[in-house]
């Protein structure tokens, strides 16, 4: 279900609009906060609710994940380099903490250099498969890809 | 100009019990549109069950002298220096303004109801702050107005797209405009129909903006302290609002609650820098 904004909370500095990859995290005009402008279009990839610094979005989450009720919430803190979660059932009874390091690449890093990728070729565009798919996705070289398989470290600046 | 008491010289043709019914008609205004605003909005309802259930979910109790501490440091951090806000130019602009309105509204009080009149000099130092004042307002507001006003900067609306929600700022340059205007023309010219003309637009400007409570957003700088310090006290209860807990992250408890925390970051990480802050948004 989609995300939504306490008004209370959010001061109008438009970081979600800027990283909504949907682009429906939009400021109202007359009230100067955010809001989601298409919740049907919204795909919950928690972006928004991650760089909100007053922590003023939220999500409710489906029913698949926890009892319906449940509250997620986030905390993503990039001075540190970590990422909390807390997640806690509406009865109040279950209530857990996780805490991880960020593994994502550094902002504005991660953007895949399309330009020097090969033209897909005829046999490409005709299957079923999108773009590269079986690369992009690493289906093709067996098992999960971990820091550890790949002798990566987690460097300052939250990339490895 | 900056030396003169403006309000003396207005004695002349208004009683000083005229203007002094005026500033207390106005106060109680500010009060009863603070109470109609929290009536309609439930924004009290509201903040009062959200606290109740903050209360619930508490971890801890937070004794008397931590919400004394909790208050205080709300007004010297929230209050005093406008820290809820993470773009320095708007802190700036909100500072500029918020003092510039207080010592205008203080000065304007004492001058009128200490020295009403030319027989009762104002000391100096009162009429300079009283300028003061105004053009502070005035540096923050038309800035804000011009430059940082979110619609404005980020989606490329006119300025003069007006919506109810300007009401306050607007009533608030234009009464610290035409102030600085009246001010200039009584003591540059003393009283002709221009003097006038910018006073009874001084006082209009200044009865929508304490008279305007209910529909503009006048009534935040009463709220706002209020959700600050609430929300200072769920950090320190730990109900947090169901967000995660903050950790320490060199504290060995953390390493065995979250071994992933030490094996990739180390026992004490470094900082890692500003991530998405590095940039300020700009809403596209």
């Amino acid at each position: 279900m989609p995300t939504f904004v306490y008004m209370t909370r959010c001061d109008g500095c438009g970081h979600c609009v800027d990283i909504c990859p949907s682009d429906i995290m939009h400021i109202d005009k007359s009230l100067r906060r955010a809001y989601n402008i298409e919740p049907s279009m919204c795909w919950e990839c928690y972006s928004c609710v991650k760089a909100c610094p007053m922590n003023a979005i939220d999500v409710r989450g489906y029913a698949d994940f926890a009892p319906l009720g449940h509250s997620v919430r986030v905390h993503r803190d990039e001075e540190k380099g970590t990422i909390a979660w807390r997640i806690k059932f509406r009865n109040g009874k279950k209530d857990m903490d996780l805490l991880a390091p960020i593994t994502t690449k550094p902002w504005g890093t991660g953007i895949p250099k399309l330009a020097n990728e090969a033209a897909p070729s005829r046999e490409m565009r005709g299957s079923q498969l999108l773009f590269n798919e079986p690369k992009y996705i690493r289906m093709d070289e067996g098992g999960l890809h971990t820091l550890e398989s790949n002798g990566l470290q987690i460097k300052e600046g939250v990339y490895y | 100009m900056f030396t003169s008491n403006p309000f003396s010289a207005l004695s002349a043709s208004i009683p000083s019990e005229v203007m002094q019914g005026y500033i207390i008609l106005m106060v109680l205004l500010v009060i009863g549109g603070t109470i109609l605003d929290m009536i309609h909005k439930k924004s009290a309802k509201y903040f009062f069950e959200n606290a109740a259930r903050a209360q619930k979910n508490a971890k801890r109790t937070v004794s008397g002298g931590e919400k004394v501490g909790l208050a205080i440091s709300t007004v010297a951090s929230e209050i005093l220096t406008s820290s809820e806000f993470c773009n320095p130019m708007r802190r700036l602009s909100h500072l500029l303004t918020m003092y510039g309105f207080i010592i205008l509204a203080v000065t304007t009080a004492i001058m009128i109801f200490g020295y009403p009149t030319p027989e009762t000099p104002a000391p100096a130092i009162l009429p300079q702050l009283w300028h003061t004042g105004a053009i502070m307002l005035c540096l923050g507001g038309y800035w804000f107005w011009f430059v940082i006003r979110v619609d404005v900067s980020a989606e490329g609306l006119s300025w003069f797209r007006l919506e109810r929600a300007d009401l306050f700022i607007l009533s608030l340059l234009s009464t610290a405009t035409f102030a600085l205007i009246w001010s200039y023309m009584q003591s540059s010219q003393g009283a002709t129909t221009w003097t006038t003309i910018f006073f009874a637009l001084f006082i209009l400007s200044s009865t929508v903006l304490f008279g305007g409570v209910y529909w503009s957003k006048f009534a935040h700088m009463f709220f706002k302290p209020a959700a600050a310090f609430q929300k200072k006290i769920t950090k320190a209860d730990g109900s947090m609002e169901n967000m995660p807990a903050i950790y320490e992250l060199s504290d060995p408890e953390v390493h065995k609650r979250f071994p992933d925390v030490p094996e990739y970051m180390g026992k004490n990480p470094p900082n890692m820098g500003l991530g998405i802050k590095r940039e300020a948004p700009r809403h596209y």
